[in-house]
């Protein structure tokens, strides 16, 4: 019925999350990562699955996963930068490197570059703030960026 | 100056459990369990700790709420550090994972809890690995699991991730969270302590809380309340970000004045401008102007100056800076995290957006300064959670005492255009 399935690796995976929690509800969090890293989408073929395992609706699924940011119901770049704008970043002048990377990009803010590759957001603090300004690129994090630096890093991702 | 949870922070190797232990580590569990868990609970309470994720309550007393015989209960550690300017937990978790763990086996002894999930923002998943593998180191050695070092206690400490909702900082919001769930404030009462993981009596506390409780079982809760101010006992580890020379995480004794640390151990402003503004304890707390800058860093001497310690995050601000810009921005970061459930902050953080902007393009009029006082006294303290009032905080604290720079945009506002 699903047009989703997990690898098996995957259902490995998933095994040993449900193993941590006495109700089943929530590995919603854990599942819902899981799909969007190994997809970097949730397809609403994705939500049944999860909502198969957790025994509940898809439309539960997309009613948790639209409450937070880091789930996207469109597919998102292989390397989502995100871009912190908040106090500690803006007072560090993070506004004009923002407006750099989208430029060097050649892209707006929220959008994906048409290879697919980049995707770039505003975030909200991300919790770096002793190195303002930095941006997140999936996992790492970058801090005391310059114009330079932008490029260095991007230029470095393949 | 006394470093309890930053002594060895930038030891090689420290978050592994081998040079942990060579340091001392896990040794105030021999001790905990030689107790009876009432005593800790006693010990936490006579240490005057108070939580360091924001709201400051009395440690221990959140620990002698736990419903009574009501199991099983768990223990959840809010590692959903989001608090704009907060970044202490992070260097926590990334440097020191044994420090929580051993803090976390500590509390979960003293509050019976079998039970315990580190609950960490979506964007710490390269920390999540680190946590997970000092999780395992520990399992390894016995300190957690079955029967731990055989006294009958059984523990385990799981990860979870969130997925980006700076709500999911707010306790019962973490809760459902946890519940997965979407991340919105539950009504209390009734508190965590006695409905709260899947109804169950829970303890919730900030990383930096569980990372000062092996220190207070070695060391005894009289040497730990012998630092720091009357109210505020030990250290606090704050975050100096924005315009300083040395922006960094610091632990400096509670009490210690404003200046020393934006001046001494920040090494002051930054292209040696002039101070404006701080906002002493993350952007949910109220700003404070620069004549200001010697008020102790301590619970109440920052309440009598009319602010709070929050969670740490000392924001500098300079001279060069726009108030008014400032403001709109944090607003702006409100806005975007309002989970939307109470129509007070929904709605309220918006308008207040729409005016501040407007004021911004020189569009507004000097009665837009009633409008938002008067949209502020309708947010604070009217809501689930204090989302709404973290809003209100940096808004009417910069009206207080920038006022003349709100007026200045409205000099030049072309006749008809308002």
């Amino acid at each position: 019925m699903s047009g989703f399935t997990f690898s098996e690796k995957q259902e490995e995976e998933i095994a040993g999350i449900l193993s941590k929690y006495p109700f089943k509800k929530s590995a919603m969090l854990p599942l819902l990562t899981l799909v969007q890293r190994a997809e970097r989408v949730i397809s609403p073929e994705a939500m049944v699955a999860i909502g198969q395992k957790l025994d509940c609706s898809p439309a539960y699924v997309q009613s948790v996963l639209s409450f937070y940011t880091m789930y996207h119901t469109e597919k998102v770049g292989k390397y989502m930068i995100l871009f912190c704008i908040n106090i500690s970043c803006q007072l560090n002048g993070c506004d004009k490197l923002l407006e750099y990377a989208a430029d060097k990009l050649d892209i707006k803010v929220g959008e994906t570059t048409p290879d697919e590759k980049f995707t770039l957001h505003r975030e909200e603090c991300l919790a770096d703030c002793t190195n303002a300004p930095m941006m997140r690129v999936n996992d790492t994090f970058y801090g005391n960026l310059t114009e330079q630096r932008i490029d260095q890093i991007l230029d470095s991702l393949d | 100056m006394t470093q309890i949870l930053f002594k060895n922070k930038d030891m090689k190797d420290l978050h592994t459990i081998k040079v942990y232990e060579e340091q001392g580590g896990y040794q105030s569990l021999k001790k905990a369990f030689d107790q009876e868990p009432d005593e800790i609970v006693a010990a936490v309470k006579a240490s005057g700790l108070r939580g360091r994720g924001g709201a400051g309550f009395p440690t221990g007393l959140k620990w002698s709420f736990l419903a009574k015989d009501v199991f099983p209960r768990y223990l959840c550690c809010n590692a959903d550090e989001s608090e704009p300017g907060t970044c202490k937990d992070r260097e926590l978790l990334l440097k020191n994972p044994h420090l929580l763990l051993e803090g976390m086996i500590v509390c979960s002894y003293a509050c019976r809890i079998e039970t315990g999930y580190i609950y960490m923002r979506g964007e710490f998943h390269d920390l999540s690995f680190i946590m997970d593998k000092a999780i395992e180191e520990a399992h390894a050695k016995g300190y957690l699991g079955k029967n731990i070092m055989g006294t009958g206690f059984n523990l385990e400490i799981y990860t979870h991730l969130g997925a980006g909702a700076y709500i999911c900082g707010e306790e019962s919001a973490l809760l459902n969270s946890l519940e997965g769930g979407r991340g919105e404030p539950r009504m209390k009462p009734p508190f965590p302590a006695v409905e709260g993981l899947y109804a169950k009596p829970t303890v919730i506390n900030n990383v930096e809380t569980l990372c000062v409780v092996p220190y207070i079982v070695n060391e005894g809760a009289e040497k730990y309340a012998a630092l720091g101010t009357e109210k505020s006992k030990g250290t606090k580890l704050v975050s100096v970000s924005g315009h300083v020379k040395k922006p960094g995480n610091y632990e400096v004794v509670m009490g210690t004045s404003t200046r020393e640390i934006i001046y001494d151990l920040a090494g002051g402003i930054r292209d040696d401008n002039e101070l404006k503004a701080f906002i002493p304890g993350g952007s949910s707390v109220p700003m404070l102007p620069a004549d200001q800058v010697d008020v102790g860093y301590d619970y109440e001497s920052l309440a009598a100056a009319g602010t709070m310690l929050g969670s740490g995050a000392l924001i500098v601000i300079d001279n060069k800076a726009n108030i008014v810009e400032t403001t709109l921005r944090l607003i702006s970061f409100y806005m975007h995290e309002s989970c939307g459930k109470c129509t007070p902050c929904r709605e309220g953080t918006r308008w207040l957006h729409q005016i501040v902007e407007r004021i911004l393009q020189h569009k507004g009029q000097l009665e837009y300064i009633n409008k938002i006082e008067d949209i502020c006294g309708n947010m604070a303290f009217k809501t689930f959670c204090p989302l709404a009032d973290a809003c209100v905080a940096p808004v009417m604290s910069s009206i207080k005492h920038f006022r003349s720079e709100y007026e200045e945009y409205f000099k030049n506002t072309p006749v008809g255009s308002v």
